[in-house]
């Protein structure tokens, strides 16, 4: 008797992951790499440089777990990948993924010797954790929105696959000082070109008459405990240049970067004590020398093939427009380029995903998606691209059932917040449920309806590390310890003004905010600005307007708004508010306690 | 790997078809461990109800045995259960009856909720009952006692954990592993293939030789799964440990967690 099919029947047009990132035999290394390990056959060291290349951290205060951080190249995920997500994460993790600020998903608390297994099924559907931690070129991202930005001069997805296809276990990126990220954008305003290793943005110019695609390619860029904003290394990168110059930088940033002093060694500190011109200046030799000394032509393996989308038929009626349908298409949707089509961003708390809300996601995007696909975002989102603007209300009434119909994602109310110390060892504080808490609160208080917040942002870390991307946030805020007498309680750095668009600048540190008044302390920040704005000005313009010392009368400089800040920020006694000195998630008094970082190892 | 009897373990689970073929032949006696209101809408051809509340409101050998005998299971009646429960309430029943000294019984290697989907054939008759007699043969080298862990851990036996990682990380028996249940499954089965759960236990150096106690949260559903994926891999010391973790704490023994970390709010239940 033949065995019976469990595979169900699904549309046949669906698109199929087309490129092979994972290997299997990756997998099996890693279960004997492991196995020697526990046999004391290999140090502990030279098993953490190894899991490390292979995707896999260390766990807060232990390595007997790991997290996978699984590469997304540019972010695009298939159906199948997604369902993929959600059985490893109820097999060998929590029951939850996590959507990283780099596109990736990450699964927490894997059992090292089930590494092996989840990488198994990872390259089962094509995807790859290889080069996603260590000193090498991590998940190469583009924006979410390329191929359907309103701004865009031509899509980049093509060449950030391509890119990162030619890296990943390419031999130059290896054994870097340290990590290296590379980030493709659509425009301006909706990638990060500015804050990364190397960030590249689509450009068009006329040359000899002709018009001719092209780059305009920034260097240098970085958030961590000392941060810089990208150097533009010419006016034009014509596209034929585009892998010669990143060859060429990754070489210098091989030969030249340090390798002795941690916390000195990714790229932009090379570029600030080398100053940038001359720094600028060896790039452009190294690339003539890449240019010149290849033995065979190298190119991008770019494919153009162009899209074919599906014809997406939903026939069944709403009944009535769902409760909420209004808010969310304001604050979650966006036109694309393409008329009749828009894009709608998934908000998640903190980048928190269950198997269950994946396995649905995985579904909508058969169902409306035109491309069939989804991208993981910059702000541990998700985005379902190409819908039909007639099936938003039924995409909507969907999410809902599944509780992903959160509204705010594209404003203020869609905060970002780092792993922390739910499960990393550098953490401070639980940066990541305070960025759930916050977002609550917005929501509640239905800030992510008032137009005057919606470009502003608030991303928080939970150490003075950028994972969270704190100094690029209208209001960012970072981890760390604060004592009253002999009572220590957690508590944040705040920055105000920070921007990741055309006008990149890093936010001003400006006072130390207690973690149980990270909140009140942003709606007085709210409060201040809705009595200081001008009409029509919106909470970042005016928080640059205050920094560069142009505000009203009475709010003239950031100095006033740290001044109307302190009785809110004041710590009470012990015995006066003992729930002041508990961080989120515990019920214990609070230590800072950190193990060892291995973001550098 | 020798002595055994392969037919045994193969005999862990058992597929649809061979189940369909087994029902039209009346040569087993199938019991549906869901609620009572689930299986009057539909059930298995000829399945008896047999819901893990009632096993569990008196889960005392004499009791077993008495529902065994009101089911018509004689010591020789080829027996296989099924729940919509992803095989753990089944299992707990399967070990409730191979306690009392049958041998015969295995797992439906689907839930009901994929027999359906399968669109296999189901049925809203109650089979009649007719008594049998069985004999009682207790097994108590498959039951583990709180008291039993400690020392055989310390002389090399392994305690698996097969609840969920984040409740093992909020406290567990100390030098406790984890599995989680869902770790055993597969998307189709409420076990993997056998090269699977090889491959998996090798990883976790769990070998045919290694003497394993299954428990999980409080009466031993989810351990359940694990002791019989364990047992379906032919390894043959497995013990359940059927009060769990509910009892060992209830008994103020000692107990580990993984500290330091606010795991929890990770999730995004």
């Amino acid at each position: 008797m033949s065995k019976t099919s469990l595979s169900q029947s699904r549309p046949d047009n669906l698109p199929k992951p087309k490129i092979q990132w994972g290997r299997l035999e990756e997998a099996e290394k890693f279960a004997e790499m492991v196995k020697l390990f526990r046999q004391g056959k290999i140090s502990r060291d030279d098993l953490r440089r190894f899991r490390l290349q292979h995707g896999a951290y260390g766990s807060r205060m232990t390595d007997d777990y790991s997290m996978i951080r699984v590469k997304i190249p540019a972010g695009e995920v298939y159906p199948e990948q997604i369902e993929k997500m959600a059985e490893l994460s109820e097999s060998f993790s929590i029951g939850s993924a996590h959507v990283s600020t780099r596109q990736n998903f990450q699964l927490h608390w894997v059992a090292l010797e089930d590494v092996s297994e989840v990488m198994r099924g990872l390259a089962e559907i094509g995807l790859t954790s290889r080069e996603a931690c260590g000193n090498s070129v991590r998940n190469v991202m583009c924006s979410p929105l390329a191929g359907v930005c309103p701004d865009e001069i031509f899509d980049p997805t093509p060449y950030a696959l391509s890119t990162a296809k030619f890296l990943l276990r390419n031999s130059m990126n290896q054994s870097l000082p340290r990590k290296f990220k590379i980030n493709y954008t659509c425009c301006e305003k909706h990638g990060m070109a500015r804050i990364v290793d190397v960030g590249i943005i689509p450009q068009r110019t006329e040359i000899n008459g002709k018009l001719q695609n092209g780059f305009k390619i920034f260097l240098g860029g970085g958030l961590g405990a000392q941060s810089f904003v990208g150097h533009q290394l010419e006016e034009f990168t014509q596209e034929e240049d585009l892998l010669y110059t990143i060859i060429a930088v990754i070489r210098v940033y091989d030969r030249l970067g340090n390798r002795e002093n941690m916390a000195r060694n990714r790229m932009r500190y090379l570029v600030n004590e080398l100053g940038w011109e001359k720094f600028q200046n060896i790039v452009l030799k190294e690339r003539t020398m890449v240019r010149l000394t290849q033995s065979v032509v190298i190119k991008l393996d770019l494919d153009k093939t162009p899209e074919v989308l599906r014809k997406i038929s939903i026939s069944s009626e709403l009944p009535s427009p769902p409760q909420g349908l209004s808010r969310w298409l304001k604050t979650n949707t966006m036109k694309q380029k393409q008329q009749g089509y828009s894009a709608a961003f998934i908000t998640l708390e903190s980048g928190d995903i269950t198997a269950s809300q994946l396995r649905a996601v995985a579904d909508m995007a058969r169902e409306f998606s035109a491309e069939g696909r989804i991208r993981n975002g910059f702000a541990q989102d998700i985005v379902f691209r190409w819908v039909r603007n007639e099936d938003l209300p039924r995409l909507y009434a969907q999410l809902l059932e599944v509780g992903l119909a959160n509204p705010g994602a594209l404003t203020m109310a869609s905060v970002v917040g780092c792993s922390g110390t739910t499960s990393c060892n550098l953490a401070l504080t639980n940066s990541h449920r305070l960025a759930k808490e916050v977002q609550r609160k917005f929501l509640e208080l239905k800030l992510d309806e008032d137009d005057d917040l919606k470009d502003s942002t608030i991303k928080i870390s939970g150490c003075p590390n950028s994972c969270g991307q704190h100094e690029i946030a209208t209001i960012g805020f970072y981890g760390g310890g604060g004592r009253l007498g002999k009572d220590m309680y957690p508590l944040y750095t705040m920055s105000l003004g920070g921007r990741a668009d055309g006008n990149s600048m890093l936010g001003l540190m400006t006072t130390k905010v207690p973690t149980k008044r990270v909140i009140p302390t942003i709606l007085k920040i709210i409060e201040i600005f809705k009595s200081e704005k001008r009409s029509g000005e919106v909470l970042d313009s005016w928080i640059n307007r205050v920094i560069e010392g142009n505000g009203g009368p009475k709010i003239k400089s950031i100095n006033d708004i740290k001044e109307l800040l302190k009785p809110v920020v004041a710590p009470p006694t012990i015995e006066q508010d003992p729930d002041f000195y508990v961080d989120y998630g515990n019920d214990g008094s609070y230590h800072a306690k950190t193990g060892r970082g291995e973001c550098a190892a | 790997m020798c002595c055994l009897s392969k037919e045994k373990i193969a005999r862990i689970t058992v597929d649809a078809d061979t189940l369909r073929s087994e029902i039209r032949d009346k040569s087993v006696k199938v019991l549906d461990i869901r609620k009572e209101e689930d299986y009057k809408q539909g059930h298995v051809p000829g399945a008896i109800n047999f819901p893990l509340s009632s096993l569990l409101s008196d889960d005392s050998p004499e009791k077993t045995l008495q529902y065994a005998q009101s089911f018509g299971i004689d010591d020789e009646t080829y027996v296989v259960v099924y729940d919509d429960t992803f095989g753990a309430l089944a299992s707990r029943v399967a070990w409730a009856l191979q306690y009392i000294g049958h041998e015969e019984v295995s797992l439906l290697d689907i839930t009901y909720r994929s027999w359906k989907n399968l669109g296999l054939e189901t049925s809203l008759e109650s089979p009649s009952l007719e008594k049998k007699t069985h004999s009682l043969k207790l097994q108590p080298q498959i039951l583990a006692t709180a008291d039993y862990l400690m020392p055989a851990k310390e002389k090399g036996a392994i305690l698996m954990d097969n609840r969920e990682r984040l409740n093992f990380l909020e406290h567990h028996i100390p030098g406790a592993i984890n599995i989680p249940y869902r770790m055993l499954a597969s998307p189709q089965n409420i076990l993997r293939s056998k090269d699977e759960l090889r491959r998996l236990l090798q990883n976790r150096n769990i070998s045919h030789n290694s003497e394993v106690v299954t428990y999980c949260g409080s009466v031993g559903t989810l351990s359940g799964l694990g002791y019989y994926a364990l047992k379906s891999i032919g390894i043959q010391n497995v013990k359940l440990y059927v009060r769990s973790f509910k009892e060992w704490e209830s008994l103020e023994k000692p107990i580990e967690k993984q500290k330091d970390a606010n795991y929890w709010d990770l999730s995004a239940e």
